[in-house]
């Protein structure tokens, strides 16, 4: 348990959290390595399914970096987003899976260091839950 | 539309628990519109359920597929066919109906409901669904300005309130309005509220299972 | 003299109502029947008042009977479809009783049995029209009785009605209940009087006889509780002062429903006191009222 390093997979928002990353990278901010970022052109694009997909094929963890709440380029795509999550929580939870595999985040395009603490505040809360249970073969 | 929700995942894993081959069938019709049965939700169920046998360290496989109207023979039978020995088990997420019609056209195979079918309904806003037709086989909204008292008032009176209403509200719920002063409403709106006088009404309530027949639309006899 | 025959007289009428309890329990209702006998004309019998499941208001009717009242025995369509409804009108007059109210009925979830299958297959207008035609020698299929009841029809009306939608939808339902057979109609609780004379500016046309609701003020909290949950019911605020300030609120209760009785004695053709378990104070209700 101690070597575990998560496999995190994080839908990022085009405007924000992405432009985040970005600014993290040129700033020269660490953060873990374990995330996988998918870009989309708003978080309002994240189905459930897409979620759940991401769970199925072997992430430990899922979260969604959408804009600050009041500042979606697209007025409300984050938060039908944040709904979605809670709403694949709640689909976890009857499955027996840890509902805390999945988060939202809300941060700016300014905000790399966020975008850093985000990604190590996840790796340590999946690191804490342990394997995904569906994923037990990957070491 | 007809309106469902679906079960509880403990109720159907219970159900699935003997087989390996499941078959997730959805419907296009209705209950995609009230998002409970139609090609999305029959990928999160599936996935669902994939996620749960994996867990459990337990084969599984699922055939994802999606019919036109399941309450219609014609947009099934080919499907199901063409996948006969594919699958063991049909998880059915249409309606009732749905599921019936499969079972009737497969008397072989075992049929599962998915979901619950609550109503025939409308939708009040993305989200928020709302029973609105009984489906009594006697419609009186011609003379309720379109608001069914047999829905909508608790008692499904055709005569006028009960004296129960409160500020508007139905005796049974606050958050109901009572359905005769909404139709007291809208005939003052529409200038027919000499509806309200029309003779007594009695409700002959059909018998069931109800059945509709058109001899003109019927298979035509030779010989 | 049968409640008809007060009815048909033209004299000022006054009826009363027990509610049977849960349970084989009489005693005490017998009793308080007993008490008010001979001051008024009929005891209304109450159809598992609230939706609440009671000893049927059918038996108690018939034990009225056997005392010499005359019941009104309450029916409504809340749990029983056309055929229990017609049998058990066809068995109330074989007990002996002659008066039957006919209510839709408040809906189960009111009551301690929520999850009840409402029936409802008949409502107040409906059900009049079933004892017309049950009095005509006819059930409701058209199949001829042998042997037929002569009930004397009367129906409710509630004219505390809080908005005018539901005042004019009332009023309607009353002319259909005219029209259904109605012979005379007893109506929700009147506290305020002003109100009340309003609605009855609008009905008198209509030339059947009203009788005026009143229920025993107990408290103020009472009055508090009707006020927030009884549809229909409004107690004016100086009234539920008079009960704060009273010391002796049995003597206020007296004092305020006699008013009620002597102002609604102008208006209408009779007063229908509910005492809900306070029938001793009837008499001294009346008293003070000089009925």
């Amino acid at each position: 348990m101690d070597n575990f390093e998560p496999l995190i997979a994080v839908f990022s928002c085009h405007y924000c959290s992405y432009a985040a990353a970005d600014l993290a990278g040129s700033s020269r901010i660490q953060y873990p390595p374990n995330i996988r970022i998918i870009k989309v052109p708003c978080t309002g694009r994240v189905s459930v399914n897409h979620i759940l997909m991401a769970l199925e094929d072997g992430s430990d963890g899922v979260y969604v970096a959408g804009c600050l709440k009041g500042t979606c380029h697209f007025i409300r795509g984050n938060y039908k987003a944040e709904k979605r999550v809670q709403y694949v929580k709640d689909l976890l939870s009857e499955i027996n899976i840890e509902p805390e595999r999945v988060q939202m985040y809300f941060m700016s395009a300014a905000e790399g260091t966020k975008f850093a603490n985000v990604a190590l505040e996840m790796t340590e809360a999946i690191k804490k839950i342990g394997h995904s249970p569906l994923n037990k073969s990957r070491s | 539309m007809i309106v469902g929700e679906r079960k509880p995942m403990e109720e159907l894993l219970g159900m699935i628990e003997d087989f390996e081959r499941i078959l997730v069938l959805g419907c296009k019709g209705c209950v995609t519109v009230c998002c409970a049965g139609g090609p999305k939700e029959v990928k999160t169920l599936s996935t669902l359920i994939r996620m749960d046998r994996k867990q459990k360290g337990r084969k599984v496989i699922t055939i994802e597929a999606s019919t036109e109207l399941q309450c219609e023979p014609e947009s099934i039978r080919p499907i199901l066919e063409k996948m006969a020995n594919q699958y063991d088990v049909v998880l059915s997420m249409a309606c009732g109906a749905g599921v019936q019609t499969v079972a009737k056209l497969f008397p072989d195979k075992l049929v599962l409901p998915a979901l619950n079918t609550n109503f025939t309904g409308i939708a009040e806003e993305h989200g928020v669904w709302t029973e609105a037709c009984l489906a009594c086989g006697d419609c009186v909204l011609g003379r309720t300005a379109g608001i069914c008292p047999v829905t909508l008032c608790a008692k499904g009176l055709l005569n006028g309130p009960c004296g129960g209403a409160s500020e508007g509200k139905c005796e049974v719920s606050k958050d109901q309005p009572c359905a005769w002063q909404e139709i007291y409403h809208a005939l003052k709106r529409l200038n027919r509220l000499h509806y309200l006088k029309q003779k007594p009404q009695v409700k002959d309530w059909p018998v069931h299972p109800g059945r509709v027949v058109r001899e003109d639309l019927r298979e035509v006899e030779t010989t | 003299m049968s409640f008809r025959e007060s009815l048909e007289s033209g004299k000022f009428l006054v009826t009363a109502e027990v509610g049977p309890g849960k349970g084989t329990d009489v005693e005490h209702l017998l009793k308080a029947a007993d008490i008010i006998k001979d001051r008024v004309d009929a005891i209304n019998v109450t159809d598992l008042q609230s939706s609440v499941m009671r000893l049927g208001s059918m038996a108690f009717s018939h034990l009225l009977t056997d005392m010499g009242i005359d019941p009104i025995f309450q029916m409504t369509g809340r749990d029983r479809n056309r055929l229990a409804l017609q049998s058990d009108l066809l068995s109330a007059w074989v007990l002996g009783i002659r008066n039957v109210l006919a209510l839709t009925g408040d809906h189960p979830t009111m009551g301690d049995h929520p999850h009840a299958k409402p029936v409802f297959d008949l409502d107040s207008v409906s059900l009049l029209e079933m004892i017309g035609k049950l009095n005509s020698g006819y059930d409701m299929a058209g199949n001829e009785l042998k042997g037929a009841p002569e009930f004397l029809p009367g129906a409710v009306v509630n004219p505390g009605a809080d908005n005018e939608a539901a005042l004019d939808l009332q009023i309607m339902k009353m002319e259909k209940k005219i029209e259904a057979g109605a012979k005379f109609f007893q109506t929700q609780a009147v506290y305020d009087i002003d109100l009340f004379e309003k609605f009855i500016r609008r009905v008198e046309g209509f030339k059947v006889p009203i009788i005026g609701g009143v229920i025993l003020l107990k408290s103020a909290g009472m009055a508090r509780f009707m006020n927030k949950n009884v549809a229909g019911v409004f107690v004016p605020i100086p009234l539920i002062k008079e009960m704060t300030d009273t010391k002796d609120k049995v003597k206020k209760s007296v004092e305020i429903a006699a008013r009620i009785v002597k102002r609604l004695k102008n208006l209408c053709q009779g007063v229908h006191i509910m005492a809900l378990g306070w029938e001793k104070m009837i008499p001294a209700v009346l008293d003070q009222a000089g009925i």
